[in-house]
């Protein structure tokens, strides 16, 4: 037991993984968007999804927390199956999402957004410590959620998951459309909860920021995991790396 | 005799009154539409059939149990609201599931269950089809606990939701119209209401208010105001109006949307039913009271905005009184004026007055 808890997050593949994702193939109404993903995530690891425009990466995350239409093949999470569950159950397992388009409400006032997802776990960040990360909100708090600039909407939409109690968050592009400081800023948070144990799958456009954060990097390609880059050699494989991403 | 614009003051507040208290009527209900089609989509034509339906149970309860006045406006809402869960889990939540099975099983119940009640146990042919759909809802209710539908992502349009809840209230109607005849039945005002007060103004007597009247502005004003103030201010309320926004991230979050969706639904209806208590002893309890009174609610929901629950509280009164004071000033127009400021409202704000153009 004591052992186990020794055990540094990062063991990477030789841990049980978190999350398991196996030949993960998924559908938009009938366009067959993704054609089979696997990878898995250790916990307490950070890992990216990169890839061009259309690759599948917000796919991805939508079907591990289970809200596109179709989906098969096998997602596990903390050892459990959920391709058939719906998503409140596999949020109820310990996972929280935060979109690409970050889907602050506009009916209700940032405090109202922030205490919306319901705790899930024990062990989450009391309001207060979402403050402290971002003290942006607790001045807005009494505003209207889509008020904020862009920036403290994305704020918004991670730390509302934080009180939830989630292991797993699943961030898309957090840093999209940002300025410098509140990217830094974003990593900064990504840094702490990583150092808090909290598992991440992040994805991203922009690889040097990824960089400064993951310690695997997975390349989707037209609905496939493609590669999977440690972030010890990214630097080595940057041309590789330029070749996919197609910059 | 005071008058006012030659006209004298007890016919004119007289119309106000009345007309605060078919405004009443008219804010309760499409209040209870508003809140259904926010978070539902759906237009709920059943509306009407089911506000009849509470002033049918308060009717019931009296008659058959010798259950009085206070306790109906309580448990008609709850019965009302029962059947609307059983509604909306059975007739309107199929149409957007992503296969039919349940309702395979709810119409070969349903089918069934005629058979047995009518050719069978030689049941009468009401009571009979009554019992059916009773029989069928009770069987789609099982297999749907043993064997979930999943929802479709996909939007149904409004229209299918609309059609639907039409041809039930429809269904409803009948059925009471079958059993009850058309006349109507007599419902009295509860004694601690019965009588009224002479209101003055300096000496000057102004007009006579019924006690009873006084009491259905001052419950629709309470019931309206609490609904808004949980629907605005209290979490409960955040989570209905965030899955009115975006119900997939909400169920995402680890929420039961469709079990929020159900419990909306019956919500929306006891408030109908509730409006049918308080309709009973003014109005005489009627299968026909829904339908005449739901299509003046629509015309205010339409002015008012689709959705917009302060809008729709807001407009109900109001238009309730500007119907009062075209029956003192212009009564050609009283039964029209509602649609011709619903037609204006369509030409320069087809959104409504409250509503927001999406
Ligand atoms: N709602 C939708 N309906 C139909 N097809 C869709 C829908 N959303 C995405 N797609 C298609 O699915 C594929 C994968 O899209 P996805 O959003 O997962 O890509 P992505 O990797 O997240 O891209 P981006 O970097 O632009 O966010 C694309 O070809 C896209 O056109
Ligand atoms: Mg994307």
């Amino acid at each position: 037991m004591a052992e186990a808890a020794l055990r540094a997050p990062r063991a990477g593949a030789a841990a049980a993984p978190l999350l398991a994702v196996n030949n993960l193939e998924a559908w938009y109404g009938e366009s067959h968007v993704l054609h089979g993903i696997t990878f898995d995530v250790a916990p307490g690891e950070v890992v990216t999804l990169l890839g061009r425009n259309g690759a599948g990466k917000t796919t991805t995350l939508r079907s591990i927390i289970g809200i596109m239409g179709k989906r098969t093949g096998s997602v596990t999470f903390d050892g459990a199956e959920t391709i058939r569950m719906p998503s409140r159950s596999i949020a109820r397992l310990g996972v929280g999402y935060v979109p690409e388009e970050r889907g602050i409400f506009a009916s209700l006032s940032v405090y109202e957004n922030l205490t919306l997802p319901p705790i899930v776990k024990p062990g989450g960040l009391s309001v207060d410590q979402i403050y402290e990360l971002f003290p942006n909100l607790r001045e807005r708090s009494g505003s209207q959620g889509t008020k904020l600039s862009g920036g403290e909407q994305q704020m918004l939409a991670i730390g509302r998951i934080l009180r939830t109690g989630a292991k797993l968050l699943l961030l898309d592009e957090p840093t999209e459309g940002l300025a410098p400081v509140i990217v830094q800023q974003i990593g900064r948070t990504i840094e702490r909860l990583k150092g808090e144990g909290f598992t991440i799958i992040l994805v991203e456009q922009n690889f040097r920021f990824a960089q400064t954060v993951a310690n695997r990097h997975y390349v989707v390609e037209q609905g496939k995991v493609v590669d999977m880059i440690p972030n010890e050699v990214l630097d080595q494989n940057i041309d590789k790396l330029h070749r996919y991403l197609g910059v | 005799m005071i008058t006012i614009f030659g006209v004298p003051s007890a016919a004119l507040f007289g119309q106000l009154l009345l007309g605060l208290i078919n405004g009443s009527f008219y804010a309760i209900l499409s209040l209870g539409l508003a809140v259904i089609f926010g978070l539902l989509n759906i237009i709920n034509f059943t509306h009407g059939a089911l506000y009849m339906m509470g002033a049918f149970v308060a009717w019931m309860l009296l008659n058959y149990l010798g259950i009085g006045y206070w306790w109906a406006l309580l448990l008609a809402p709850l019965a009302v609201g029962f059947v609307g869960m059983l509604i909306e889990r059975n007739y309107i939540a199929p149409l957007s599931f992503t296969n039919q099975r349940q309702s395979f099983v709810l119409i070969g119940a349903s089918a069934l269950g005629f058979l047995l009640l009518f050719y069978g146990l030689r049941i009468g042919p009401t009571a009979a089809f009554a019992g059916a759909a009773a029989i069928g809802v009770a069987a789609a209710s099982v297999y749907a606990w043993k064997r979930p539908s999943q929802t479709s992502t996909v939007h149904v349009d409004h229209l299918y939701g609309l059609l639907l809840t039409f041809g039930l209230a429809l269904i409803i109607q009948g059925l009471f119209r079958n059993e009850y005849g058309v006349s109507g039945l007599p419902y009295s005002i509860p004694s601690q209401l019965s009588g009224g007060q002479q209101i003055r103004i300096f000496d000057a007597p102004i007009m006579f208010m019924p006690n009873y009247r006084g009491w259905v502005i001052v419950a629709s004003l309470v019931v309206c105001m609490a609904t808004w103030f949980i629907i605005e201010k209290t979490k409960l309320g955040a989570y209905l109006r965030a899955a009115t926004e975006n119900p997939t991230l909400v169920g995402a979050f680890g929420v039961n949307v469709p079990l929020m969706i159900t419990l909306t639904y019956g919500f929306g209806v006891a408030l109908a039913a509730f409006a049918g208590v308080l309709a009973a002893p003014i109005y005489s309890v009627n299968p026909n009271m829904g339908a005449d009174l739901i299509i003046v609610v629509f015309a205010v929901v339409v002015i008012g905005g689709m959705g917009s629950i302060l809008g729709s509280i807001i407009t109900g009164f109001a238009l309730g009184l500007v119907e009062g004071l075209t029956k003192v000033f212009y009564p050609e127009a009283s039964s029209t004026v509602i649609f011709v400021i619903m037609v204006l409202v369509l030409l320069v704000k087809p959104a409504g007055l409250f509503g927001r153009a999406s």
